[in-house]
């Protein structure tokens, strides 16, 4: 038995696919959810994929937040099931209110497709356990609307609990606040990030394979005796 | 969007009294009303041609059915009796699973994968209505692949615009490519290359081809065709607005008052402002119904529920109907109630219905009993599906509203038999005094200083720059399966993961060559579309085209047009390549000022291992550097001569299509036997301009030994641009094989130098640091664009 990792898909999900690839990949079992069944099917964790769900119309993950897989997702999340949410999986899991902060648009006001170098911060969670601390890594960043922002007072509570998952390693590219490339919740089990590590997880298709650590390490901490 | 407000035929729509409608009855009660034929863009004879077909004069639905589907854009009336050379010079190939005329071209990969691929203009929308009009012509595209039973996969385009530092290019092109980023991005489709060009003639005609790439199981493809009485005919996705009502042809078709019109895609100043009160309204897209549209569709096709299925584009509900219906048969008709079409504005009629070009819309023949599962996976999607009809058996296409009877035609009449014209074709007056004007008499440059300065300001010109300002708007990764996307030669997308089975997509045209000579420029778009293909290791297979002209009411243009047309299928020919299907798009002119004739040529490749693929980047240094093909000192046409120079005369490159051929193979099969660390395709620029790309994509500088230059120094040797020619580096310890390889299949290839240390070097007369070239190469975007 290996771990099972749930992939939500909602209407709008386009990243959902690569998601199951890097689940497999990492040695799991991909287990598709859909967003409008309130159920989770018993995975021991489940990704938020990238895409535009609902058409982030209104605002980016605002809708999503209500669709009806999430009345059991964001109960088990808080309960300590671990939720990686990568990108509009990010800011659906900031509009839940699983994570704090939120995401706007980048300070560019364009969108950006491009590959990018973060550094780890926080290697103490079931997602990011397989990489160093200060570990660098590319991953692929594909967003308009990518720059984390919070209030001071979250800002150093975030600093100060560790909470800052990753960081990226040059500028900020899209005036991301403190170069914040993803954060977690104060449990670690619950982590957002804007590049996509499912992007990169094999170099014929991507910057490289430094990624796919994301999903091994949930793989390796989930799987069963 | 505004509505056309002045839409000439408006009938009341659904709060008028059925009375209010010019039924068929009516029609043929009153066979002298007068109806507003030419404001619909149809000429006097061809409304003539209308009442000989019905027996009758038409009712005012029928009259805009006619209107739209005879419209140049639908009909293809000024170009049709041409394009017929693309199946009668067809070379003989069992890869075409179907061919022109259906929704796409479908071609066979082996596997039993297939690929369907198009592209298509969205020209003038895209220069009134800059993001929308881009960002409708990806979606326009991408529900043409659709409908052919493929999964899309990947999308191109090809831009042009006016030059790069005028006021109004700073308009047009950062709306164009925020609209494309916005629709494919949403929909979740990568895109992997394309073209960006800048030249005045295109100020007032931006250039806005898109392309898509779809994939599916040979069992899986879908024609557009009705068949089986008693089927339902329904509509799903969008409701219909008044969004773009006849686009297609209100403005666009005939002569307003002897001028060009202005269309859905046939633009032009003096249409325009003559016709100001028949602005088109450009359409609104919404990319993420047609990503539930794509996935709901897919389902339906895996269930089995779907008969038949056409896209709504241009001229919507009334080329859908007609096209779906003459595509089953003479004996298939379609019984269509227009009221129960859903609406966004309860005010249209039927005629606005039947015209509308709302977006994200298609029509399925479904049997009756598959209809509820049909609906149920409509509903899982939440994508609208209503039954809007049945098939017959009566050969008739006969739509009523609230009862009453106001469309019955015959579908053929419509779909299949507009007019054709065989315009008249004159090479113009001027042609023979711009081939006469030849480069040759241009200063060149002699100087290793003054050479190493022509390539960085060639390497920052808008035409050669880097388009990473452009392509980061783009998401190049979703779904995982691109090897290859811009700057490389072509695309390259993975179709199987078990067995690393591929396509390479490549799009090429050159309006300065084809303005040099239509024949030659048509016949260059092809040869360099084919060698990039090629430059990736896959094999060339087929080919779309998009063919951007003036009027084709101007001789001359038609000239032009016919020689690309002839051109283009000559070297198809020759090359064994078939056209799959294609696109034309005339009336991109301001007044009496055409665009250059600018066919712009899509070739698809297949990769027998994509992880065999070649790129462009010096990946290593020590590895020995080789030029295939034979040097010419070919400049007319060239980058240097437009941007040295502000020159354009003379005769573009010989085109050797057997060269190329050689070409395509040796890298072929060097890329299978693991010969080769990178190619590169030699085009715009020459030689010089690939030195610098290899060099800057792989992060390695080469030197160089220049052979000996007989016509003239080194200079044309680094900037002509002598077609079938690659730059390649050899894997150490492959060069004896792949000396023997060239040997073999008749390709020159003369050995330049070694890749290697921190620049780009022309031993014995310049040299240029990796950091030089690239802030050359990397500021001009930026600079214009923000």
């Amino acid at each position: 038995m290996t771990a099972r990792v749930g992939i939500i898909t909602f209407p709008g999900s386009l990243d959902d696919q690569d998601a199951v690839r890097a689940v497999r990949r990492a040695g799991g079992t991909a287990v598709p959810l859909w967003h409008g069944e309130r159920d989770l099917r018993g995975v021991d964790a489940v990704v938020l994929p990238g895409g535009f769900s609902y058409g982030d119309y209104l605002r980016c993950g605002a809708i999503a937040r209500f669709a009806p897989v999430m009345a059991e997702l964001v109960p088990a999340a808080r309960a300590g099931l671990p939720v990686l949410g990568v990108c509009n999986g990010f800011q659906i899991l900031c509009e839940a209110h699983l994570l704090p902060g939120a995401l706007t648009r980048n300070s560019g006001l364009r969108f950006i497709s491009r590959e990018v170098r973060v550094r780890m911060e926080n290697v103490g969670t079931p997602w990011t356990a397989d990489y160093a601390a200060g570990q660098e890594v590319t991953l692929v960043l594909k967003s308009g609307e990518g720059a984390y922002v919070a209030d001071p007072a979250t800002l150093s509570g975030l600093e100060a609990r560790g909470q800052v998952l990753a960081r990226y390693v040059a500028a900020s590219p899209n005036g991301s606040v403190s170069g914040i490339a993803g954060i977690c919740s104060e449990s670690g089990s619950v982590v957002g990030l804007m590049p996509h590590p499912e992007h990169a997880i094999d170099p014929l298709t991507g910057p490289g394979d430094e990624g796919l650590g994301f999903f091994t390490s949930a793989v390796r901490a989930l799987a069963p005796a | 969007m505004t509505r056309s407000s002045k839409t000439p035929i408006r009938n009341g729509g659904g709060q008028a009294g059925p009375s209010a409608q010019d039924t068929v009855a009516r029609a043929s009660a009153t066979p002298g009303r007068a109806q507003p034929h030419a404001e619909l863009g149809l000429s006097g004879a061809e409304y003539q041609r209308i009442t000989e077909l019905l027996g009758r004069r038409p009712t005012d639905a029928e009259l805009a059915i006619y209107s739209v589907m005879w419209s140049e854009h639908c009909s293809y009336k000024s170009s049709r009796a041409h394009l017929r050379q693309f199946a009668d010079k067809a070379p003989p190939t069992t890869a075409l699973l179907a061919g022109i005329g259906q929704n796409a071209g479908v071609v066979d990969i082996g596997g039993g994968y297939a690929v369907t691929f198009k592209l298509e203009s969205h020209n003038h929308p895209s220069y009134v209505e800059p993001f929308q009009g881009a960002a409708t012509g990806v979606g326009g595209i991408v529900r043409d692949i659709l409908a052919m039973g493929a999964r899309p996969v990947a999308v191109m385009d090809s831009l042009r615009f006016g030059p790069a530092e005028a006021p109004d290019t700073r308009r047009v092109l950062p709306g164009v490519v925020a609209g494309i980023s916005f629709y494919g991005n949403c929909l979740g489709l990568p895109n992997i290359g394309g073209e960006l060009a800048f030249d005045s003639c295109y100020a007032g005609n931006p250039l806005v081809n898109a392309l898509c790439l779809g994939v599916m199981r040979h069992e899986d493809l879908k024609l557009a065709a009705a068949t089986g009485p008693g089927n339902k005919v329904v509509l799903l996705g969008s409701r219909t607005g008044p969004d773009g009502i006849g686009g297609a042809s209100v403005l666009a078709s005939a002569s307003f008052g002897g001028g060009g019109g202005v269309g859905e895609d046939e633009g032009g100043e003096a249409g325009r402002s003559r016709q100001a009160a028949k602005r088109p309204s450009v359409q609104v897209g919404d990319p993420f119904l047609e990503k539930l549209l794509v996935e709901c569709c897919l389902e339906l096709y895996a269930a089995g529920l779907v008969v038949g299925i056409q896209d709504l584009g241009a001229a919507g509900v009334a080329c859908a109907t007609t096209e779906l219906a003459a595509g089953g048969g003479p004996d298939v008709g379609m019984r269509v109630r227009l009221d129960s079409v859903p609406l966004r504005d309860a005010s249209l009629g039927p005629a606005e219905i039947l015209m509308s070009e709302s977006q994200e819309r298609m029509m399925a023949i479904v049997e009756p009993a598959g209809l509820e599962r049909f609906l149920g996976i409509c509903a899982k999607w939440d994508v609208q599906a209503t039954v809007i009809g049945d098939v017959t058996g009566t050969g008739r296409l006969k739509m009523t509203w609230h009862g009453e009877l106001v469309v019955d035609i015959p579908p053929g009449s419509a779909a299949d038999q507009g007019p054709v014209y065989l315009r008249p074709a004159e090479r113009p007056a001027w042609q023979a005094a711009l081939q006469a004007d030849d480069p040759a008499r241009l200063n060149r440059p002699g100087t290793g200083q003054e050479l190493r300065s022509t390539l960085l300001s060639l390497l920052s010109a808008p035409d050669a720059t880097d388009k990473t300002w452009v392509t980061e708007q783009y998401d190049r990764y979703v779904r995982g399966n691109t090897i290859l996307a811009q700057p490389a030669d072509a695309g390259l997308i993975r179709v199987d993961e078990g067995t690393f089975l591929g396509v390479a997509l490549a799009l090429d045209g050159n309006g300065r060559y084809s303005l040099l000579d239509p024949y030659a420029g048509a016949q260059l778009a092809l040869a360099e579309a084919y060698r990039n293909v090629a430059a990736t290791g896959a094999r060339p297979l087929a080919v779309t085209n998009c063919l951007n002209f003036g009027s084709p009411e101007d001789p001359a243009v038609m000239w032009q047009f016919t020689e690309a047309v002839r051109g283009l299928a000559d070297a198809c020919q020759v090359l064994g390549v078939p056209v799959t299907g294609g696109n034309v798009s005339f009336y991109n002119q301001t007044g009496d000022a055409a665009i250059h004739p600018t066919p712009v040529v899509g070739v698809l490749g297949v990769h027998d291992d994509v992880r065999r693929r070649l790129s462009t980047g010096f990946g290593r240094a020590g590895c020995r550097l080789v030029l295939l093909g034979r040097s010419k000192a070919e400049l007319g046409g060239s980058l240097w001569a437009r941007v040295a120079h502000r020159h354009l005369g003379g005769r573009p490159p010989a085109v050797d299509l057997a060269a190329e051929r050689a070409l395509a193979a040796v890298l072929a099969e060097a890329g299978r036997a693991g010969l080769l660390e990178s190619a590169h395709d030699l085009s715009d620029g020459g030689l010089a301009i690939a030195l610098a790309e290899c060099c800057l994509a792989g992060g390695q500088g080469c030197t160089v030994h220049l052979p000996g230059a007989p016509e003239g120094g080194v200079f044309p040797l680094l900037f002509g641009e002598s077609a079938a020619r690659a730059l390649v580096s050899v894997r150490p310890g492959a060069e004896a094989e792949f000396a023997a390889l060239c040997q073999g299949g008749g390709v020159p290839a003369a050995v330049l130098g070694v890749t290697g240390g921190a620049g780009l070097e022309i031993a014995g007369s310049f040299s240029v640091p990796l950091d030089e070239l690239a802030s050359a190469h990397g500021a001009t975007l930026p600079a214009l664009f923000g």
